[in-house]
């Protein structure tokens, strides 16, 4: 399978601190690899480093594909409904956007009465089923997905779990970091922190 | 061409820059003394005084070194600034670092004088002259740079945000003279500025070009000075900064 | 299935449609610098007593003053709500050239504070009793400086996005680059109340304006990425 990414060497420090050290990473098509850790283990930090939204690292990153990258604070605007957030992200992505295909998103995370409802009269179970979202339509082959379950219920885990399976078998990737585990077969589990 | 390309690669190296500038500071600086020693004291006590302002313009061998080099200075940071977002050149980020602090001094030395020019020759302590104007203006800007390396918690983030910084002020900077210079002909059409006829004597422009010069190479030195702290400081865990200090202990 | 067309022009538009529509969702806050611009201006006659004379003579300096606090107010918002909620992540790493993204959000901010501000300065100007003649410089100019000073603004809001107590700082390092814009923009109206020209000030604006606009849009892109690290 492809090489979707491959990190080499990577180490970081913070605060004094050392996160992580001699870290190397092949992600190919169809991998799914959990980090796992303690609360400061450095997992952010890590995503963080192979999204490329920081330099401050040793080592090298290459990547060799598009990447989808969902943060721990969901990067959605409270202001705004789900179906506008999303028509943004179409836009800026440069996925088609029709109402009806958004609709269908919203639908398929289980938010088919609320797309008209600005994201901060959601729940935090709503919002994050809204952020992920758009992982439905045109997104990159390779996901890097910051505590994807948090604060989904039982039927929100196994919306998670669903979109990974399809697209492992679409022949995507995703890193995911979380505390709570993803639960799935065939899954890479990275320990980070103390223990690594 | 071979020697260039080593001396642009032993450029990043701050171990080699730290024993080269550790050679240079020595001279520059007691030249640098020396030559404002003698600027100065000609100036001062030798140089004919003026037929309009008499002996009160003899500040003005202070006054037009330090602002002349305030805004040297800045130029500086914003070139160094620009060279290390470009090619990330380590000496660059700590020009960065070294050179603020400096220039703000000059730059205060710079209104400190013009004040202490003017009070004779105005009446007033403070007046808003198209120099001194830019020279506040100027501190500001230095102020903002010194100010944001401060708050960026993390250094290298510190660096590169306050290269932007400098890069837009330069940018700015010329700017705002202009800006500054047509307010002030707008405001005060027969204002006698203050930084004085372009055709001097000889008597008057050499003690002046002598101190010019000589601040510069105190400038440098102190600047070389404040590079090497740095240096120190950001490699202080590596072995050849031990053994130097221990060297200098034992 | 993993074809992604982005476009600049769309990517731009977007951008565009959703900070107006964000701005105008709390439409409160919108309203924050125009009442700031008009009380501020209020508190010069309580300062320095109701005459008519005195007033005119320093209004063009103290509307542009005004001005130029009112934008410093807003342009917190510029980047800071992104920056809280993860969306200036995405940014960053979504929108390709970023400066397009940035620009448009810099569009979106001058238009619901700048050019509300130039449409509000006549009733500003009547407080503090400026020349009915001098009226049309001061709304052209502030058309031509307030875009300036949000585009200058940005880069500020950029470097200081991710501070704690940013606030302060952004002021600091952003009232310098000012200058020039109240020198020019109260030059301009001055001058057309002694009866001169002001067409050479605002012509120096406008040259500004088309300088700032094609350099602080990658000093503030390079300066958001800066903050994110």
């Amino acid at each position: 399978m492809a090489a979707l990414l491959t990190g080499r060497g990577l180490r970081c420090e913070r605060d004094g601190r050392l996160l992580f050290d001699a870290l190397d990473l092949d992600i190919e098509g169809g991998a799914i690899v959990e980090l796992t850790g303690p609360n400061g283990s450095g997992k952010t930090t890590l995503l963080r480093c192979l999204a490329g939204l920081t330099g401050d690292f040793d080592g090298s990153v290459e990547r060799f594909a598009p990447i989808s990258y969902i943060g721990h604070r969901g990067g959605l605007n409270a202001q705004l409904t789900p179906l506008e957030n999303l028509r943004w992200y179409a836009a800026v992505e440069g996925a088609p956007a029709s109402a009806a295909m958004l609709q269908a998103l919203l639908e398929q995370v289980g938010l088919a009465g609320c797309a008209l409802t600005p994201c901060q009269q959601l729940s935090a179970g709503q919002q994050r089923r809204a952020a992920l979202a758009r992982l439905g339509f045109v997104s990159a082959p390779l996901w890097l997905l910051d505590e994807p379950l948090t604060a989904l219920d039982e039927s929100g885990c196994a919306l998670v779990r669903d979109l990974l399976q399809a697209h492992r078998a679409a022949g995507g990737a995703a890193v995911c970091a979380t505390h709570q585990p993803l639960q799935l077969a065939n899954v890479q589990h990275t320990p980070l922190g103390a223990a690594a | 061409m071979s020697w260039l390309v080593t001396w642009w690669h032993r450029l990043s190296s701050p171990r080699w820059f730290f024993t080269v500038s550790r050679r240079w500071t020595g001279p520059l600086l007691t030249l640098g003394l020396i030559g404002m020693l003698i600027g100065l004291g000609w100036g001062l006590a030798i140089a004919p005084p003026d037929y309009l302002q008499g002996n009160s313009f003899r500040i003005m061998y202070l006054h037009v070194p330090t602002a002349i080099l305030a805004e040297s200075c800045y130029l500086l940071m914003g070139v160094a600034g620009a060279i290390a977002l470009i090619w990330r050149i380590k000496l660059a980020d700590m020009v960065l670092v070294a050179a603020p602090p400096i220039g703000a001094t000059f730059c205060a030395l710079a209104l400190l004088t013009g004040a202490i020019w003017g009070r004779p020759t105005w009446g007033t302590w403070w007046v808003w002259d198209a120099r001194t104007t830019s020279m506040l203006v100027l501190l500001f800007l230095y102020f903002g740079v010194m100010a944001l390396r401060q708050a960026v918690p993390r250094e290298e983030s510190a660096g590169r945000a306050c290269a932007i910084l400098a890069i837009v002020g330069m940018v700015n900077i010329p700017i705002i003279k202009y800006s500054v210079d047509w307010w002030l002909t707008l405001h005060q059409p027969s204002t006698f500025k203050l930084t004085g006829a372009p055709s001097m004597p000889s008597e008057m422009y050499l003690p002046l070009l002598v101190s010019v010069i000589s601040f510069y190479l105190f400038f440098a030195a102190v600047l070389l000075m404040g590079i090497g702290n740095e240096i120190l400081r950001r490699e202080q865990r590596t072995q050849w900064v031990n053994e130097l200090m221990q060297g200098r202990s034992a | 299935m993993w074809q992604r067309h982005p476009s600049v022009s769309r990517a731009f538009a977007a951008q565009l449609r959703r900070d107006l529509t964000i701005a105008f969702r709390a439409p409160g806050e919108l309203v924050n610098p125009l009442m700031f611009y008009i009380m501020g201006i209020a508190l010069f006659p309580l300062g320095v007593g109701p005459g008519a004379e005195r007033l005119a003579e320093m209004a063009p300096g103290v509307l542009w003053v005004l001005a130029l606090l009112s934008t410093l107010l807003s342009l917190d918002s510029l980047f800071r709500r992104d920056f809280d909620d993860g969306t200036l992540e995405q940014l960053v790493l979504n929108v390709d050239p970023l400066f397009t993204g940035v620009l448009a959000k810099v569009l979106a901010h001058w238009l619901v504070t700048g050019l509300p501000l130039a449409i509000l300065s006549p009733v500003a100007a009547l407080l503090l009793f400026l020349p009915a003649s001098a009226v049309p410089t001061l709304v052209a100019a502030l058309l031509l400086g307030t875009p300036i000073l949000s585009l200058l603004g940005a880069v500020g809001a950029a470097l200081t996005v991710a501070l704690k107590r940013g606030g302060l700082l952004l002021t600091l390092i952003t009232l310098p680059l000012y200058v020039p814009v109240l020198i020019l923009g109260a030059g301009a109206v001055a001058a057309q109340i002694n009866g001169v020209d002001p067409a050479a000030q605002l012509a120096w604006l406008a040259s500004i304006l088309a300088l700032m606009l094609t350099l602080t849009p990658f000093a503030a892109a390079l300066a958001l990425r800066v903050s994110l690290e």
